[in-house]
């Protein structure tokens, strides 16, 4: 098989002459990614070939799988009629394997374990919230744009507020996604409610984006009567079906394999829709992560991955975590195609979604997104994060590379938004949930016989037995009970 | 030879009954017989050809025909959406499969055997059992996890596990284990249409079993209720509980202890979460004693949750101790005679239904 050698310069200079790659390189154009790009220079196996234009047969079929030769099970017959291209010099020894044409080479050459400059990121608005020039990205309303930086401001809040609820003692758990704005917001936005969204737990503000109400947020994590769980579950699993959110799970990574079972199921009905599943730079060390990805590229299933990159896993930093280029390096093993983003950048992560989103829908095909960030906050309410890094470090991410101040900027600088706005919006936020939270506190609690349904579709009789017991000696002895669940 | 013994029972039976009386429901007088794959595959088609959402997952189910043929035909039948062949990912394809049914659609996954969905147990426990209820009925996961479970012949500690306890300890599951080709057939099709999710447990060597069917159950509406038992042979001495091969070793058993006058009454469970212990019970009740088989580990097993419900409800009924036959506490060994000791025998059951009786097992 083919191997290379560490030093991809090598590679580029011996390429370089024979077949102009470097010209070919310039002229590549924005649906690849930086990263991919970049590691078009690693595809000694897969010759770009088909890529070059001095090589492209007019039949070829390759360009509309984008820049990579896609090599199904009966393409060899466009990939024969390249080899008959390739210069004398190159080699002329080829083999076929199982999977495609693979070309020798006498040099002993082992592939680097990381490419020698990370792979780039994609960024459109600058720390001060101004645009780069040349940048690229999908333009947005004012519209649309002042009710993104709304709900960032809302979830910002929400967050605040509710972390101050648990450190009162009055709800038990709470999980804040501050410092992730951007990556919830501007990926919600750029989505379309008929995307289905697998979440982990750290996405509220997707749920927010699609009206999910600061009340039922208060209600699932008070757990009360009206609460869409019942009292079931921790708070902040929420979910709700018409808002097209399955339901939060504790357990990591599960979701993304769900994700791809739901898109195989979407492009089967042939909607207009993809699924979207959002997980953490330690979710994807879980066996759950590698396996989906390589079932949505088998199976060719529109799938939107995205991964918050946010360089901390609990208390495991990503260097304890992997050792790959962080994620979107992973998409190219598995055959998907990724791209690399500055998650804190509402604008590039709105366009980098939307573009993911088309070629989801369109062209039934994975997009791994890997939005680079940090988490500001500690992992939960039972963690102090400040254990095992620096409080400047966070200190200095919450304030200056803080996504809200970045995309308020922009609004700014474009005549969208005043600091009147500001402030009205920031007091009103902050007024109507203290209302929804002191409504939540107060609701009763789920009744008893919600201890017992939905075990299966239609109870059994064991546990319509065991209901019956539990309140005959709930009556019983009725001052061994709360008084607060009705029965 | 199972099905000799079937029709030796079955004349039996009917010079006992009297003429007007109609035959035992269960062996109509139609002798038509269908192997216990053919079943499978017979109720795999109907049901998919019945609604359009039922779709098969696995490694091998499609061009392979499946790794014991259980789905053969299938893909030339319903096409490659909804046959898929899947990649050597447990977790992976039980994954994709639960998130399918979240969607809405049916899958029915196949494991080449249960041993290997330990890699996917925590989809089947925590993705698929416990989500309606975490939901709060938002989510349904109607999907179905069948395959080969327990011993098979010389196949070695990690491919004769038998799971049945796993999976029925697990509130949200519903588990079955069949033994007849009717069982096949009328079970699996209730797991498909069941909202729930079903753990379906076949057996390897009972495949190529043959048993009789009646029209009834070749029609393609017919179905069995999940969570009831079946006695297949009645009796008023002891009670002999068992499921999937274990039912026709627990037959034999009956055969052999009538010969020493002990009217055996063997049970089917069919259904091992729920288990209808109104049935186990009012069968020790009538005969006050009660041998358990399976072939799995004893420890925390089928048997034991048998015990305790026959404890609970009926302990003034019985007039010896609870005897208890499962496998040995070992990792199935391969040497075939220390395998043909690892798992119960017939003289197992035997020897427990006498002592039961408290007779002399010498």
């Amino acid at each position: 098989m083919a191997f290379y050698s560490k030093n991809p310069r090598n590679i580029i200079n011996n390429l370089k002459s024979k077949v102009g790659l470097w010209s070919l390189m310039k002229q590549s154009h924005g649906t690849c990614s930086y990263s991919s790009c970049l590691n078009t220079i690693h595809l000694h196996r897969f010759l770009p070939l088909t890529t070059l234009p001095q090589f492209t047969n007019p039949d070829s079929i390759s360009h509309k799988k984008g820049h990579f030769p896609h090599f199904q099970r009966f393409q060899s017959t466009t990939t024969e009629k390249q080899i008959d291209s390739v210069p004398n010099g190159e080699q002329s020894q080829v083999l076929d394997f199982p999977g495609g044409k693979v070309v020798f080479s006498p040099e002993m050459r082992f592939l680097s374990e990381s490419p020698s400059v990370y792979s780039q990121c994609y960024r459109v608005l600058d720390d001060n919230g101004q645009l780069i020039s040349h940048s690229n990205f999908v333009p947005v309303s004012e519209e649309v744009a002042v009710k993104m930086y709304s709900n960032m401001v809302t979830l910002q809040t929400l967050d605040t507020i509710f972390y101050e609820a648990q450190r009162q003692g009055r709800i038990s758990f709470y999980v804040i996604s501050i410092g992730e704005e951007a990556i919830n917001i501007a990926s919600a936005a750029a989505l379309t409610s008929d995307d289905i969204v697998f979440p982990q737990y750290r996405e509220p503000g997707v749920l927010l984006w699609r009206g999910f109400t600061l009340q039922e947020f208060a209600n699932q994590c008070f757990g009360n009567k009206a609460d869409y769980g019942k009292g079931r579950q921790m708070p902040i699993h929420y979910g709700s079906n018409k808002l097209n959110y399955f339901t939060v799970a504790s357990t990591i990574a599960t979701q993304i394999p769900h994700a791809v079972g739901a898109a195989y199921s979407l492009k089967i009905d042939k909607k207009d829709a993809c699924a979207v599943t959002y997980f953490g730079d330690g979710g994807t060390s879980e066996g759950d992560f590698h396996a989906a990805m390589n079932f949505v590229a088998v199976t060719e299933s529109p799938v939107i991955f995205i991964c918050r990159n946010n360089g901390w896993a609990i208390s495991t930093p990503t260097s304890d975590q992997f050792r790959s280029d962080g994620i979107a390096v992973r998409g190219q093993a598995y055959g998907v195609q990724s791209i690399r983003v500055d998650g804190n950048d509402a604008l590039a992560m709105y366009s980098a979604v939307h573009s993911a989103r088309h070629m989801a829908v369109n062209e039934h095909r994975p997009i791994l997104i890997e939005a680079v960030t940090y988490r500001v906050g500690h992992h939960s309410t039972s963690d102090d994060s400040t254990k095992y890094r620096p409080a400047n470090e966070i200190e200095w991410w919450r304030m200056a590379r803080d996504p809200v101040t970045r995309f308020r900027k922009w609004i700014e600088i474009n005549g969208w938004w005043g600091s009147e706005a500001e402030s009205q919006l920031r007091s009103s936020i902050r007024s109507q949930l203290l209302h929804a939270i002191q409504i939540a506190e107060r609701a009763e609690k789920p009744p008893v016989n919600d201890l017992f349904t939905d075990v299966y579709d239609n109870i059994p009789s064991n546990l319509r037995e065991q209901e019956k017991l539990l309140k005959e000696t709930i009556n019983r002895h009725t001052k061994d009970y709360p008084a607060d669940v009705p029965i | 030879m199972l099905g000799i013994v079937r029709q030796k029972m079955l004349e039996q039976s009917l010079k006992k009954i009297p003429p007007a009386v109609s035959v035992l429901r269960s062996y109509s007088s139609a002798a038509k017989q269908m192997t216990i794959r053919d079943a499978l595959n017979s109720a795999l088609d109907e049901e998919m050809s019945a609604d359009s959402k039922v779709f098969l997952m696995g490694e091998e189910v499609g061009e392979y025909q499946g790794a014991y043929k259980i789905t053969k035909g299938l893909l030339d039948k319903y096409g490659p959406e909804r046959v898929l062949d899947t990649p050597i990912t447990e977790a992976g394809f039980t994954g994709v499969a639960v998130g399918a049914a979240y969607y809405g659609v049916k899958p029915v996954v196949e494991f080449m055997t249960f041993n290997f969905s330990m890699q996917a147990i925590d989809h089947i426990i925590n993705s698929a059992a416990k989500t309606n209820y975490m939901s709060s009925g938002q989510i349904s996961v109607p999907i179905v996890f069948r395959g080969p479970n327990g011993a098979a012949a010389g196949v070695g500690a990690q491919h004769s596990q038998c799971y049945a306890a796993w999976y029925a300890s697990c509130p949200g599951l519903k588990v079955l284990a069949p033994y007849s080709s009717e069982d096949a057939r009328g079970l699996l099709k209730a797991a498909i249409r069941d909202p729930d999710p079903v753990v379906f447990l076949e057996n390897e060597l009972l495949y190529g079993e043959s048993f009789p069917v009646s029209d009834e159950v070749l029609d393609s509406s017919f179905c069995l209720p999940i969570g009831k038992a079946k006695i297949e042979r009645k009796g008023k001495d002891v009670t002999i509980a068992a499921y999937s091969k274990m039912v026709g070793y627990a037959l034999k058993a009956a055969e052999t202890l009538e010969k020493d006058g002990i009217d055996a009454e063997v049970i089917n469970l069919r259904s091992i979460r729920p288990l209808d212990r109104s049935m186990i019970n009012a069968s020790v009740r009538k005969t006050s004693r009660l041998v358990t088989v399976e072939e799995a580990f004893p420890q925390h097993g089928v048997g034991a949750e048998i015990c305790v419900s026959i404890v609970e409800e009926s302990f003034a009924y019985l007039d010896a101790p609870v005897e208890r036959i499962a496998g040995a506490d070992v990792p199935m060994p391969y040497a075939a005679n220390l395998e043909r000791m690892a798992v119960p025998q017939v003289e197992d059951i035997v020897r427990a239904a006498k002592r039961t009786c408290y007779r002399s097992v010498s």
